[in-house]
């Protein structure tokens, strides 16, 4: 469920990286430096663990889909929420970095999603109360469980809001909920089972971990209410100046579209191909669209009459938002593409050029 | 187990391409980091509908990964292997969207299929550009210069520390697989049983070796800095390139390229 780079907007992204930086400095304060030496290798030993566990995709019964686990809770219960939250972080860089699953922008996302509520709500608030000071077997099951299931359905809600609210995906709000949280109800019952074998699997095994998993304790709380401040406020400047801008400015492209399209193309004089282009052009300038709707009349009948006064519609268009933007004219799609080509012949002339070299 | 471990040799073969020489490896990492950065910011920042106006950013990946020495299989390998999440998301885009948006000759275009093309091509371009970061610049380089940007010590220290435990892992795991695989003769498979206790034994394993790992570590005088394999050094060519960038995104994004050049070509050839 790893959020990517494709589907997130700035505003979003950006103010997801705040939070989830904000909270990175935080746990590494929190950690105390002698505890932290000492946790390093499990540190290591069991965010690989975690690592190897999110490649596995399986198969989820029925649904015909497949997921992976979180592996936010083991994280909190076996290193103690500030280092699993650290943790989480570096698992989800490797994987954005080296498989490009999720994505560098995405990441801010991905941490809070598969780490901020494991990590600092769901084991706080609903393992530690379960499973209480002395963990028994049963204890350890049901509270990994029930936290398990929780973290997953949190993390999955996030997904969600964060997709909806970048508005690139078309899935409405109600749909994509239906479809996201029921598989990470399958999802979250595995991870919940996993953890729980893991989790009891390791403290009979290596009961110092349990020792070593303790930080609440930890140092520090008086200097820490600056800096979740600043973060706080950073997140928030964040969200709302990129989205201000985001909508503030819906597009000097569209100007383009008629200023360039419609202008001086269908002034041409009317001769073979170019007649036809123009006449594809005329059509793609006026045939409906988000932000021209209203004015799709008039252009209709003026169509038929000639078709020489594109610019009409110019004015009307720069409070709809979103509007479809000049990319998608005729025009557009042809600089595209050339562009594109463009970028392919440089790409291979320069790889050329470095093995003519060698 | 195959997946992962072909997933540990791509991060190896990664690893391996970052320790070539070229004008890109050269540039100072946090010249590249910041670069990357305002890439992404360029490619998402664009409106949903946009396809024709993000084409002249393949320029990007297209020079680096072509100076930078990164062969076009292996990004296309990456790009193949990368979370298919976005389509999966992206392909419903079509369905619900069906506003028909603009005409080409008779063909329709529903504004669906325009922000699903839309983010194929994010997809595309976010994934090439972190790739290519990561395979002109090398993993440590990169966590030695989010340091020098003010990440916390121990966040980056986790970043290698993690880096270097996967492969630790992935040896552990090797090694049980194999010795499973030479007691119970050829063709049995592990049953769930023993998978579980083969992973629980696998993460103990694992443990041990890696607190070997670390107190050797510590005995060379290890002290959580990271040490680059080139040292931070800003040249001129750093400040260039970020400029350089800078414009070329600024001009891509705010400057209708691909409309102005297609307008110009269509009068031209008319």
């Amino acid at each position: 469920m790893h959020m990517a780079d494709a589907l997130i907007s700035p505003a979003v992204g950006g103010t997801m990286w705040a939070a989830s930086l904000g909270l990175a400095a935080y746990s590494a304060r929190k950690l105390k430096p002698e505890i932290a030496e000492r946790k390093v290798p499990l540190m290591g030993v069991i965010g690989a663990f975690v690592f190897a566990a999110q490649m596995i995709n399986f198969a989820i019964p029925m649904t015909g889909s497949s997921g992976h686990l979180g592996g936010g809770m083991i994280l909190a219960i076996l290193l103690g929420p500030h280092a699993g939250f650290l943790v989480m972080f570096s698992i989800l860089a490797v994987q954005a970095l080296f498989f490009a699953d999720g994505g560098l922008l995405a990441l801010g996302c991905n941490v809070f999603n598969l780490g901020f509520w494991p990590c600092f709500v769901v084991y706080p608030l609903v393992f530690k109360r379960i499973v209480g000071e002395k963990p028994g077997q049963g204890r350890v099951l049901a509270g990994a469980l029930v936290s398990g299931i929780l973290s997953l359905q949190l993390g999955a809600f996030g997904v969600v809001l964060q997709t909806v609210v970048s508005g690139i995906s078309e899935l409405p709000f109600g749909v994509f909920l239906l479809f996201m949280q029921p598989v990470h109800l399958a999802i979250g019952v595995v991870e919940g089972v996993v953890t729980a074998a893991l989790a009891s699997f390791v403290w009979k095994a290596r009961p110092e971990v349990i020792e070593l998993a303790d930080d609440s304790k930890a140092t520090g709380s008086a200097s820490m209410k600056p800096i979740l401040l600043g973060f706080a406020v950073a997140t928030i400047i964040t969200g709302g100046l990129l989205s201000w801008f985001a909508s503030a400015h819906p597009d000097g492209l569209e100007w383009s579209m008629f200023k360039t399209s419609g202008q001086e193309e269908l002034d041409m004089p009317d001769r073979g191909v170019h007649s036809s282009l123009a006449d594809i052009q005329e059509r793609t300038a006026f045939l409906p669209d988000y932000g021209f709707a209203e004015s799709e009349g008039a252009a209709g009948s003026d169509e038929t009459g000639g078709g020489a006064t594109a610019e009409e519609p110019d004015e009307q268009d720069d409070e709809k938002w979103p509007a479809v933007s000049g990319g998608t004219s005729l025009s557009g799609l042809v600089g595209g593409g050339m562009v594109l080509l463009i970028a392919g012949l440089v790409g291979v002339s320069l790889r050329l050029i470095k093995k003519r070299r060698q | 187990m195959v997946r992962i471990h072909a997933a540990v040799s791509d991060v190896g073969a990664l690893d391996g391409l970052a320790s070539q020489d070229s004008p890109i490896h050269r540039l100072d990492p946090r010249a590249k980091i910041a670069v990357t950065a305002m890439f992404l910011a360029a490619v998402v920042s664009f409106p949903k509908y946009e396809i024709a106006e993000m084409m002249p950013l393949f320029l990007y990946p297209a020079v680096l990964s072509a100076v930078g020495q990164v062969p076009a299989k292996t990004l296309l390998r990456y790009l193949l292997l990368a979370s298919p999440f976005a389509l999966l998301v992206g392909v419903f885009n079509p369905l619900l969207d069906r506003e028909v948006v603009v005409h080409w000759g008779s063909w329709a275009v529903t504004g669906g299929w325009l922000s699903f093309f839309s983010i194929l091509i994010r997809f595309v371009l976010t994934v090439s550009a972190a790739l290519l970061l990561l395979a002109c610049t090398g993993y440590v380089s990169v966590c030695a210069a989010l340091n020098r940007f003010g990440a916390p010590r121990l966040l980056t220290m986790q970043f290698l520390m993690l880096y270097r435990f996967i492969f630790i892992l992935s040896d552990e795991a090797s090694r049980m697989v194999r010795a499973h695989g030479l007691r119970s003769g050829s063709g049995r498979k592990p049953t769930l049983r023993v998978w579980g206790s083969l992973a629980g034994h696998l993460l103990l394993r694992a443990y041990d070796r890696g607190l070997r790992v670390h107190a050797a570590m510590l005995a060379r005088g290890f002290d959580g800095t990271l040490h680059p394999p080139r040292a931070f050094r800003w040249r001129w060519a750093d400040s260039l390139f970020v400029a350089g960038c800078a414009l070329f995104l600024a001009l891509v994004r705010f400057g209708h390229v691909a409309e102005r050049l297609g307008a110009w070509v269509l009068r031209v050839s008319g």
